[in-house]
């Protein structure tokens, strides 16, 4: 991309930029009236992040959208971010190709220096309107403000009006914009827009006011900002030709060994020595001399030489508590069953890229059965709007088979069904986009592949989920029986044959012969309150141990009644149950204190020293904390206890029976 | 047996289920009744009362499942229910039942069919007759037109005689719920058989050309799949009458069925086949030669007709040649027709042609 940037800034002397804009209208994300609206508020909205990242500030940003006349919108765009000196103003917003992003490698959501400028072009060329920018830096008292048009021919800005105004705002930036339009809903949407921004930005409050009706606010969901990411150079791992020859002819250095060793990363002066003698090309030359031959030789020397992996600490992932935050925050009302823990994979690089992929799954509640799930993706925290079948994200999550992770997929390939959301995010230095209008990412392997291996990791944590939640289901059903059903058949029973009520313990243990465990969170007042039952339904009694994974030093003593046997790695804790007798219920209770809710969500619950068989509820614990290899595997063992009752018992089901005896139609 | 002694017998019956679910409590078994299976492959011919009923086969419901437990529940609200009935000398429709078990708690039916379902479990358990639990249906039966008479005695205890043909209006006389002697009496007949009709349009179609005079017939609108009274209806006059009774469908598996019901025992009440089914009864209605023959209007058959067919070719009571043959050639047709689809020749060929050719064969009509 940067080196299409650097042949589109050749040529701007030779074409007029209307000419270069209408040409490219459609890579521009300018293609329809509803696409450029939400274009125009990714590119401001991503600036706004993007410079309040770089300057450590905690978003607060207004999107506001006036509808003027049939096509006509006016956009405002504002944000607390650092602000922009006066002197760059113009540049920055009315000068194609004109950006702080990209010579660099940074994790950013600006990559060309286009975005901002593209729209107060459109503006201009649909509406023939200025553009106003306000902007305060924290050194002065007062805002710089100027309506700005682009003149075409030259590729530079004209100032129509310039002023200082005050501004109660201590810094930030306010754009103003009149453009042809169209404002809808729908999948793709503004609104859709923002709310996958809030998703991937929980640090972000996002204040949006619709052309009609009310003002929506996405609260921020954490105040954590993203720690700054570091530009990185580029590592020779994947660098092309023309690349090298292009750095080579513009760098500063005087000799090919600084040039090297400056310009990409993890190339010492010992190893760009290396690299000169292997490609015969003296370590002394000019690199403006480097022919074509040479450069060649320089890039297999390269290769063959070792070279470090890139660095990855230039990446900033979401991470998985806050994607979770985020997640809950924007998707409260979906009322989901269940948020699967999210993954975020270790960095790996592609072409000399570092890259970093996450995961999350939101399950159940209010979402739809019955159609496809729906997919959200990011990359680098700005959300992927079009060209959804063309993303290799997409493509990652149609080559797994869903069926295993209990979804529905006919044949195992292709977009799953199901009431879940998907989302992907991809981060990087370096963002692989199909085209310039960023909304595909292209089909590289290595990051299909890891997508692919963040959805299984994610997905095989929302299979545990629907195992454990069916097998609970399926107790819950023998606790109905025994609770509510048998004591009032025996009740009725007594009241027709005139006979006092049945001792029922032996009826309610044949029909359950489990023990059932039971366990509960719930979160008030700062506290996380864990409660596990255990009920005795077998006709003996019994001892076993029971094992959670649970911060231990975040116990509050004197909730805990029964005190551990042993607790491992501040977090790995065993009780010894001892002793709970035939048709007894047992309890075990306390408090956590000094977690926020997400950091405590579900119960890890195990058992061991008792058959299997013969508990429903919870896992026996694997060998020696063996709990990885549960998680890989993922497969749950089968309710032997249901099949071992199915074979004892010969009788036909007289209430199951297939056929229909009904002589009617 | 006498009223009161029925009802006694039925007390003793039901608290005998509600002692056996008492006495596998406690003895701490998982509680459960053996009922026998109310599927097709488990009715037998019985030899001697010529109809279907049901074989060995047992089924288990058991509180070991859901289902089950919920059944064993509600069967004990229902034993509940109908001893207090039978002690207050009450009685209540079947559909009254079925919203009587809102009141239920954890045994609610969730439709009537399931509610209609248990009591027919619990005639087949105890060997009694629904009316024994003081249940009735709320449904009344046909509709009746022919030179009979009977006597009815009706709410007041005053004996009616009633001529089916001159005392009754063009919709003829309609059968109560209780077709039993205590309540309707045979008096006298001038009538040469009895003829089974599925649809309304039909009966009317008949009593319009006054076929039941012409013919010397009783026509019995059946109303679609005939409710127990009308079956025991048609099995009485059979009897005592000694009336020869056909039955005229339409041409579809779910008239077979019909049929089947009246001359063979519907699978669903093979308990109870004995008292209602009239094994001698003849098929007259619409059948695929039909069809072909009269070359009839038809519709084609549906998935649901195709797969009702096709059950019907594994249901014991439709082995015989006769119906091999019929079922097999409308599949192989894949069409059905009504029997309105004679109306194709005028108002009168059904009455004129049609009944007269099938009932001449038949030998009923000479
Ligand atoms: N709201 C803002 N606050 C501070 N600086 C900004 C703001 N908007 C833009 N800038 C600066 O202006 C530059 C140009 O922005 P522009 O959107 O044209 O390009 P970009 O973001 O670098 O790349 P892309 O074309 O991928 O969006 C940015 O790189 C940034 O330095
Ligand atoms: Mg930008």
């Amino acid at each position: 991309m940067a080196s299409i940037a650097h042949e589109l800034a050749k040529n701007q002397k030779e074409i007029s930029v209307s000419e270069f804009f209408e040409k490219n209208k459609q890579i521009l994300g300018f293609d329809s009236l509803t696409r450029a609206l939400i274009t125009s508020v990714k590119e401001t909205v991503d600036n706004s992040l993007d410079a309040c990242e770089d300057a450590s500030i905690l978003p607060e940003i207004l999107v506001k959208i006036e509808k003027m006349d049939n096509t006509e919108y006016k956009l405002t765009e504002e944000d607390n971010g650092p602000g922009i000196v006066k002197a760059q103003v113009p540049n920055v917003f009315a000068r194609l190709l004109y950006g702080s992003r990209f010579h660099t490698r940074a994790q950013r959501r600006g990559q060309q220096g286009i975005g901002v400028s593209a729209v107060v072009m459109y503006s201009q060329l649909t509406t023939g309107k200025a553009a106003t920018v306000r902007s305060k830096i924290s050194d002065e008292d007062t805002a710089y403000e100027c309506d700005l048009i682009l003149d075409t021919k030259k590729n530079r800005p004209e100032r129509l009006r310039e002023d200082r105004v005050i501004w109660d705002r201590e810094h930030g930036t306010s754009i103003q914009v009149h453009l042809k339009g169209k404002y809808m809903g729908g999948k793709q949407s503004v609104f859709e827009y923002l709310k996958g921004t809030a998703i991937v930005n929980p640090h972000a409050k996002i204040t949006f006011v619709p052309p009609e009706g009310v003002p929506i606010v996405f609260e921020r969901a954490s105040d954590q900002v993203p720690p700054p990411t570091k530009p990185v150079m580029p590592h020779p791992e994947g660098v092309e030709l023309g690349e090298l020859l292009s750095m080579a002819k513009y760098t500063e250095s005087l000799k090919m060994t600084s040039f090297l060793s400056s310009e990409f990363s993890r190339i010492s002066n010992r190893v760009a020595k290396e690299v000169c003698e292997l490609a015969g090309v003296p370590p002394e030359q000019r690199p403006t001399k480097l022919t074509l031959e040479q450069a060649g030789a320089v890039l297999e020397a390269m290769k063959k030489v070792r070279i470090m992996a890139p660095e990855t600490d230039c990446l900033s992932p979401i991470g998985e508590t806050l994607i979770r935050k985020g997640l809950k925050n924007v998707l409260g009302d979906v009322k989901a069953e269940f948020y699967a823990p999210p993954i975020t994979r270790e960095p790996k690089v592609f072409a000399g890229n570092p890259f970093i992929v996450e995961v999350g799954i939101v399950y159940g509640g209010e979402l739809s059965k019955e159609e496809p799930v729906q997919i959200l993706r990011f990359a680098n925290r700005v959300p992927l709007m079009y060209q959804q079948g063309a993303c290799a994200t997409t493509q990652a999550i149609e080559n797994v088979d869903w069926r295993r992770y209990g979804l529905e997929q006919r044949g195992g390939h292709g977009i799953p069904f199901g009431p879940a959301i998907i989302m992907v995010h991809l981060a990087s230095t370096k963002i692989p986009f199909t085209s310039e209008s960023k909304e595909a990412v292209a089909n590289i392997p290595e990051i299909k592949e890891e997508i692919e291996l963040a959805l299984k990791a994610c997905a095989r944590r929302l299979k545990t989920h629907l195992n454990k939640a069916e097998k609970k289901s399926k107790a819950k059903v023998k606790f109905e029986i025994v609770q509510d059903i048998i004591p009032m058949i025996a009740e009725k029973s007594a009241k027709i044959v005139g006979k006092p009520v049945p001792e029922l313990s032996g009826t309610i243990t044949k029909i359950m012969n489990v023990v059932w465990i039971d366990d509960e969170v719930s979160y008030e007042k700062k506290r996380h309150h864990v409660l596990v039952r255990i009920y005795n339904y077998t006709p003996k009694s019994q001892g076993f141990h029971l094992h959670m994974v649970v911060p231990f030093d975040k116990i509050d003593p004197k909730s805990l009644e029964l005190q551990p046997l042993e607790v491992r790695d501040g977090n790995k804790v065993t009780w010894d149950i001892k002793r709970v007798s035939s048709t007894e219920e047992f309890q075990l209770k306390f408090d956590l204190t000094g977690l926020s809710q997400e950091e405590y969500g579900e119960n890890e619950v195990y058992v061991s020293g008792i058959d299997a068989a013969s508990v429903i509820g919870v896992d026996v614990l694997p060998g020696d904390w063996d709990l990885e290899h549960l998680k890989i595997t993922g497969e749950l063992p089968v309710d032997e206890g249901a099949a071992a009752e199915e074979g004892e018992e010969e009788d036909v089901d007289y209430d199951e029976g297939a056929e229909v005896i009904k002589d009617e139609e | 047996m006498k009223n009161s002694e029925r009802h006694q017998n039925a007390v003793d019956k039901l608290t005998g289920i509600a002692q056996e679910v008492y006495d596998q409590l406690d003895g701490g078994k998982i509680p459960k009744m053996m009922i026998p299976l109310r599927t097709k492959s488990n009715i037998r011919f019985d030899s001697k009362a010529a109809v279907w009923k049901y074989g060995k086969a047992m089924g288990a419901r058991s509180a070991k499942k859901l289902t089950g437990a919920q059944m064993l529940l509600r069967t004990m609200y229902m034993l509940e229910f109908i001893e207090d009935m039978i002690k207050d000398s009450k009685s209540s429709t079947l559909r009254e039942m079925y919203y009587i078990s809102e009141g239920w708690p954890k045994a609610k039916f969730s439709a009537q069919d399931e509610s209609n379902m248990l009591a027919e479990d619990l005639e087949i358990i105890t060997g009694c007759m629904r009316e024994d639990f003081k249940l009735r249906p709320e449904e009344d039966g046909a509709r009746v037109m022919g030179n009979i008479t009977i006597q009815e005695t009706d709410r007041k205890g005053k004996k009616k005689k009633i001529n089916c043909r001159d005392d009754v209006g063009d919709s003829g006389y309609g059968v109560p719920y209780n077709v039993e002697k205590e309540k309707i009496e045979f008096v006298d007949s001038d009538a040469d058989f009895i003829i089974a009709i599925e649809t309304g349009g039909m009966f009317d179609r008949l009593v319009e050309n006054k076929f039941d005079e012409d013919a010397h017939a009783v026509v019995v609108h059946l109303k679609g799949q005939p409710a127990r009274s009308t079956r025991r209806f048609i099995k009485r006059l059979n009897e005592e009458m000694k009336l020869p009774v056909v039955t005229f469908t339409d041409g579809d598996p779910w008239s077979f069925r019909i049929h089947a019901s009246i001359a063979y025992g519907a699978i669903k009440t093979a308990h109870i086949s004995e008292y209602l089914a009239t094994p001698t009864a003849e098929f007259v209605g619409i059948t695929a030669s039909d069809i072909l023959n009269y070359e009839l209007p038809t519709d084609k058959l549906n998935d649901k007709d195709i797969q009702a067919l096709n059950a019907e070719k594994t249901d014991p009571r439709f082995k015989d040649e006769f119906w091999k043959h019929e079922i097999d050639l409308m599949l192989e047709i894949g069409k059905k027709a009504e029997q309105q689809a004679l109306a194709k020749y005028g108002l009168d060929y059904v009455t004129d042609t049609y009944l007269p050719e099938k009932l001449g064969q038949l030998g009923i009509l000479k």
